[in-house]
């Protein structure tokens, strides 16, 4: 994390909102679009409730249930020099703006060799865990990992949430920033007033000798919580690396955590076929090929559309239980 | 081809009013059941609540024939009744347990029961309308005369698959019935915040295809309307366009605070509740008794309970759920 300043305790949804508060004192280009935003709604989930009050309407802008045109007006508006933050309510829903972000926004500056780029942020949310069934569930960032040319960022934390939103806002390329609904409630220390978390660097969520679990977003709290009861109750010395972005990628701390277990778990709630974990645990055989100390393990969710009915819905996510024990599998493996 | 009301208002048969008027107290007694379990916390599901729409689906429940088909949304349970598709099934899908539509692995969200004519119901706005114009291409195909109504609310008609759909059965001229359950609403953003016309059945001009404005709390006049619709569908006449205005007394899910809604304004359409105005109607004009109605009522209630019961008797899923019905053939399919 870049230096420390003061910090006040917030939720993870109150960071969101005040990165985006922030980004719209900061600089007028700056502006929002998306459904339901604006006050009196404020969001769905109240990420940007009260900004349209106090920043007026022709900055937060409420639109039609039309996400192909809100990722196009977004990088229409970025292609002359606005900062446009678009918002995709839930991350499913990102499947109708595809075309907008992978074919235009991703490509932009190159195709035109850097005389028309598009610096477009998309907010969205991961809404699993809600048994609300296959079509709002879904982690698909790994779609935007194999496009090449949008960053990826993916905060765990509130810090995070506020630090890596306001880096990707002013950041000069696209950028994806998912958040996780099931995570807005959750509170932690949120440094005051303008802070910006540089993408393409992990954070070492939690120290540990024995193995390291590579994780992002909601799988981070899981990896947590399974690091805790391993140290306290099967003495296995977990360290949790919290990647936060996953294009960039910081293979500098990915290969120093490593380095140092020589034990990997790779943890996400997005598929595991195919999943994120894939490039990673692909990445780390091969950086540490000769001393690594068992295969790298992945834990995501299960190649299956998620069911809606609550425990049919909890047996296809990763857990707390589910990565410790990948960990204990990867510390009891012999040759 | 212009928008205007719907000419038809002859007075209907003794047997269509009981249906009307049962299709709209059974689907209300079926929400409030629902909702009052997820209050009291007797369970836990989300839904979409389609008190105050009854009308619609009476009305057009009663015009269909039962082969032809419906496309829903997630506020569709009113209009999974009024097609047929069993209680059980319903209320079983919404709680997550065995005997749902399909055994708790759709939801609320995503109920299908073709023997019912239900092809679709979906999550995703706007995403059935284009999915009906399929529909309606297979009858053709087959050479049957069954036609295809798909419901969907005004903010759905902002989508490009709205205008996709609309155009495509417009060119190919085919039986389908659009019937947008215009409440008003779009979560907690009011329809004059995104789009710049009066009535959306004026959308149909720009497809050259008949578009009329309903009173959607009148079930007679749904029920004209859809029987026009049908008739010109079955004829080879091509798709309709219905507005059907009506009003969401529940606000977007089942809990929602509506903080967003003048109470004037909830008050008003409250006080115009389409289920007593239809049975004071149906008494002034002596179409049925207070004897006949009361036990209308009462027998809704009877059936909404006797399904809650054996929903809430009934077990949640199997585990082995997960490995059902996903491909066919399972060989090579990751787990
Ligand atoms: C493509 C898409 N975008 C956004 C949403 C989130 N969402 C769910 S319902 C809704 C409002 C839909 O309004 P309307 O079409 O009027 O239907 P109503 O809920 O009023 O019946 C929105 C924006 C969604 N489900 N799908
Ligand atoms: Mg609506």
């Amino acid at each position: 994390m870049t230096t420390a300043v003061e910090t006040k305790t917030m939720t993870f949804v109150g960071a969101v909102n005040e990165a985006l508060d922030e980004a719209l004192a900061a600089d007028p280009r700056v502006f929002l679009l998306g459904e339901d935003l604006a006050d009196p709604a404020g969001g769905v989930s109240g990420a940007t409730a009260g900004l349209s009050t106090k920043h007026g309407r022709d900055r937060v802008l409420d639109t039609p249930i039309s996400e192909a045109a809100i990722a196009g007006a977004a990088i229409g508006a970025a292609l002359e020099g606005r900062i446009p933050v678009a918002e995709i309510m839930i991350m499913d829903f990102i499947t109708i703006a595809m075309d907008q972000i992978v074919n235009l926004a991703a490509k932009a500056r190159f195709m035109s060799a850097n005389r028309t780029p598009c610096p477009i942020t998309v907010r969205t949310a991961s809404f699993g865990g809600l048994g609300t069934g296959a079509t709002h569930s879904q982690s698909l960032e790994a779609w935007f990992m194999h496009v090449p040319g949008i960053k990826v960022a993916i905060p765990s934390t509130p810090a995070d949430a506020k630090g890596l939103l306001t880096a990707a806002i002013f950041d000069p390329d696209p950028c994806l920033v998912v958040e996780t609904v099931a995570l807005y409630g959750s509170r932690g220390e949120v440094p005051i007033g303008r802070y910006a978390v540089e993408l393409g660097t992990a954070d070492v969520k939690r120290q540990g000798s024995d193995v390291t679990v590579v994780a992002y977003g909601r799988a981070v709290v899981d990896a947590l919580a399974a690091a805790e009861h391993l140290g306290t109750t099967e003495g296995i010395d977990v360290e949790v690396l919290d990647l936060r972005t996953l294009v960039p990628l910081d293979t500098d701390a990915l290969r120093a955590s490593v380095g140092k277990t020589g034990r990997a778990v790779v943890a996400h709630y997005a598929v595991e076929f195919a999943g994120p974990g894939a490039e990673l645990a692909a990445r780390i055989a091969a950086d540490h090929f000769g001393s690594l100390k068992a295969p790298v393990r992945r834990v995501g969710a299960r190649f299956r559309p998620i069911p809606a009915a609550r425990g049919l819905e909890q047996a296809v996510y990763p857990s707390a239980e589910r990565i410790a024990a990948a960990v204990r599998e990867t510390m009891t493996f012999t040759r | 081809m212009t928008s205007t009301a719907a000419k038809t208002s002859a007075p209907v048969t003794p047997d269509v009013a009981r249906q009307l008027y049962t299709t709209m107290v059974l689907s209300a007694a079926c929400d409030e059941r629902l909702r009052q379990g997820i209050s009291r916390g007797e369970f836990a599901a989300t839904i979409w609540p389609s008190r105050g729409q009854e009308a619609i689906p009476a009305g057009f429940g009663a015009a269909l024939r039962s082969d032809d088909r419906l496309v829903t949304t997630y506020r569709g349970l009113h209009d999974m009744i009024g097609k047929g598709v069993p209680l059980v099934e319903v209320i079983g899908e919404v709680l997550g347990r065995r005997v749902g539509a399909s055994r708790g692995k759709g939801g609320t969200m995503h109920i299908t029961c073709p023997e019912a004519g239900v092809m679709l119901c979906t999550g995703i706005v706007g995403a059935g309308v284009p999915v009906a114009v399929g529909l309606a291409l297979a009858a053709r195909q087959e050479g049957s005369d069954r036609v295809v109504a798909v419901c969907f609310g005004d903010g759905a008609t902002n989508t490009g698959s709205f205008h996709e759909g609309m155009n495509l059965a417009s060119t190919w001229q085919l039986p389908v019935i659009f019937i947008c359950q215009n409440n008003l609403f779009a979560e907690m953003t009011p329809i004059g915040e995104t789009m710049h016309i009066d009535q959306v059945a004026d959308r149909a001009l720009a497809y050259a295809m008949p578009g009329f404005r309903v009173d959607g709390n009148d079930p007679e006049a749904v029920y004209h309307a859809v029987s026009e619709a049908a008739e010109r569908g079955r004829a080879g006449g091509g798709p309709t366009l219905l507005e059907c205005v009506t009003f969401r007394f529940k606000g977007h899910y089942a809990g929602d605070p509506q903080r967003y809604m003048p109470a004037e304004r909830l008050a008003a359409a409250e006080a115009a509740d389409p289920i007593p105005r239809y049975r004071r109607k149906l008494l002034e004009t002596g179409v049925l008794s207070e004897e006949v109605l009361t036990a209308i009522d009462e027998q809704s209630k009877g059936q909404v309970d006797e399904a809650m019961n054996a929903v809430l008797a009934a077990p949640p899923p199997e585990p082995d759920e997960l490995d059902k019905d996903f491909f066919l053939d399972m060989k090579g399919i990751p787990t």
